[in-house]
């Protein structure tokens, strides 16, 4: 729709805007990364003061927890918050309103082109500003940082979908072009009529983006055949998910994953006396704790088609599972279906919650 | 010997193919002693989970049936369920579960040859795939 050019480095940039905004009361709270500069721990930060806002590093290539699943709760309190997500966070959100577990009605969703982010274990210790330095550089020029996530080397979405503001700070920020903000929505539009800086009507150009999608696209397929050839069968699920210790923190970081009460924490999954005996009559031994594999297997068929990529779980894994490249191949193959992408569009409705009276002649 | 006789876990929907087997069965008609039958009250009720959790507890083949699409009880429930298989099936061919192991069908109350042709016909398809290894647990 319209355009902001920043004279500043888009880090900079983003903190004028964010200035802007809180400042002169267009919203309530700011919702983005931060360093904590006496630990350097990482954190998401809701700032309510403008003078908290210079601690913020809303580009900052760290996610401690995808967005989504805190901001939940909070576009829910009647407040205006700008919440500044990475494109994988606002497609998580937008996958939670889906399922009524939140509201973009109060919300300025701010978010930017992605170079990827670092598994937590490269960013909880020492310092982050070489590695930064870095990051900065290279994605800068449109290449995949040899350091990041690998779903976010695999991720072809790395373009904000339906953001009120997008931010470029991926492939197309040329030193010296400052800091460019696209205006997607009349929400956003009002609230930066006043916000200094070069007003135009410039769009993002994805053809300017275009070295980095072919990148990705590589990596994605690189990324799932070798899944394809560790998992396949019994023998590759063991494989892969055999060192499972079943501590489901894959599913506590999904931002789909919303269920208070998961199957597999109810009492569905606790099992009696009979059911060890019958087993251990038939095999002698049993793994503890039970269905492990039956976990991953029921995720697959739960939430599959909505995984959004964002690479949470294999960060937190204990045991290292490639949990997220699982789970964003069978997604991708499993949307397909539907021709679904996840957290395209809020009316698009999740596949297995509509029909049409006349498909799949092939089943039954 | 016998011929080996697999073990098939039938998950028939209350209203439509629960009565068909019914029917099948007071019209005497001939199927393979083949199925366990698990009553639901809608075929929509069926979670992808049961079918997975049944296959590893070592069931050979498993039958899903319910109403055909548009003669659902609670009007969509069958049409749901067709989705969530539809999601099922590359999942199944991803972790290696061969295709005819798992079957799904729409049979009505009025249906009982149609119910046996069914069953006969998954005890086929089973009986050549031979026992379910795959997804058993070894340990």
């Amino acid at each position: 729709m319209s355009s902001i050019n920043i004279e500043k480095s888009a880090e900079k940039g983003i903190n004028d805007l964010l200035r802007h905004l809180l400042g002169n009361g267009k919203v309530d709270a700011v919702l983005a990364m931060r360093m904590v500069k006496s630990s350097g721990a990482w954190d998401l930060a809701l700032v309510t003061d403008v003078k908290n806002l210079a601690e913020l590093s809303p580009l900052a290539p760290v996610m401690t927890v995808n967005a989504s699943q805190v901001l939940s709760n909070l576009s829910l309190s009647g407040k205006k918050i700008a919440a500044v997500l990475k494109p994988c966070e606002l497609r998580g959100f937008v996958e939670r309103v889906k399922r009524e577990q939140g509201s973009l009605e109060n919300l300025i969703t701010i978010s930017h082109t992605c170079g990827g982010v670092f598994p937590l274990d490269l960013v909880v210790e020492g310092s982050v500003d070489d590695l930064l330095h870095k990051y900065e550089k290279v994605v800068a020029t449109g290449e995949i940082p040899s350091n990041i996530r690998d779903t976010c080397k695999a991720c072809e979405h790395f373009i904000p979908m339906n953001a009120d503001i997008t931010i470029a700070a991926a492939g197309e920020c040329k030193p010296g072009h400052g800091c460019m903000i696209y205006i997607n929505s009349d929400k956003a539009k009002e609230a930066l009529l006043e916000c200094t800086g070069h007003h135009g009507n410039d769009l993002l150009d994805p053809i300017s983006l275009e070295k980095l999608a072919a990148a990705r696209a590589k990596e994605r397929e690189k990324l799932f055949s070798s899944i394809e050839k560790d998992c396949s069968g019994l023998d590759g699920l063991v494989n892969i998910f055999g060192k499972c210790v079943g501590c489901h923190g894959c599913s506590r970081v999904c931002p789909i994953c919303y269920c208070t009460l998961c199957d597999f924490e109810s009492a569905n999954f606790d099992y009696n006396l009979p059911y060890f005996e019958e087993h251990l009559a038939r095999k002698g031994a049993l793994r503890l704790p039970p269905d492990t594999m039956l976990f991953h297997m029921g995720r697959l068929t739960h939430m599959s088609f909505s995984c959004v990529g964002c690479g949470m779980c294999s960060d937190v894994c204990p045991v290292s599972i490639p949990v997220a490249a699982v789970f964003s191949r069978t997604g991708a193959k499993t949307a397909s279906i539907f021709d679904y992408v996840p957290g395209r569009d809020v009316a698009e409705e999740i596949p297995v919650m509509i029909f049409k009276e006349e498909e799949f002649p092939e089943l039954g | 010997m016998s011929e080996w006789q697999p073990r098939i876990l039938a998950i028939l929907c209350n209203w439509c193919s629960y009565a068909g087997a019914d029917l099948a069965g007071v019209s005497r008609m001939q199927y393979p002693p083949s199925i366990r039958v698990v009553r639901v009250p809608c075929s929509g009720r069926v979670d992808p989970l049961f079918i997975l959790k049944s296959l590893q507890s070592g069931f050979d083949g498993v039958l899903v049936s319910g109403c055909h699409p548009g003669d659902c009880h609670y009007i969509s429930g069958n049409y749901v369920a067709r989705r969530k298989f539809a999601v099922l099936k590359p999942l199944l061919e991803f972790i290696g579960v061969e295709p005819g192991r798992v079957q799904f069908s729409w049979i009505s109350a009025g249906e009982g040859d149609r119910f046996a042709k069914v069953v006969t016909r998954i005890t086929e398809d089973v009986r050549e795939l031979g026992p379910a290894t795959r997804l058993v647990k070894k340990l």
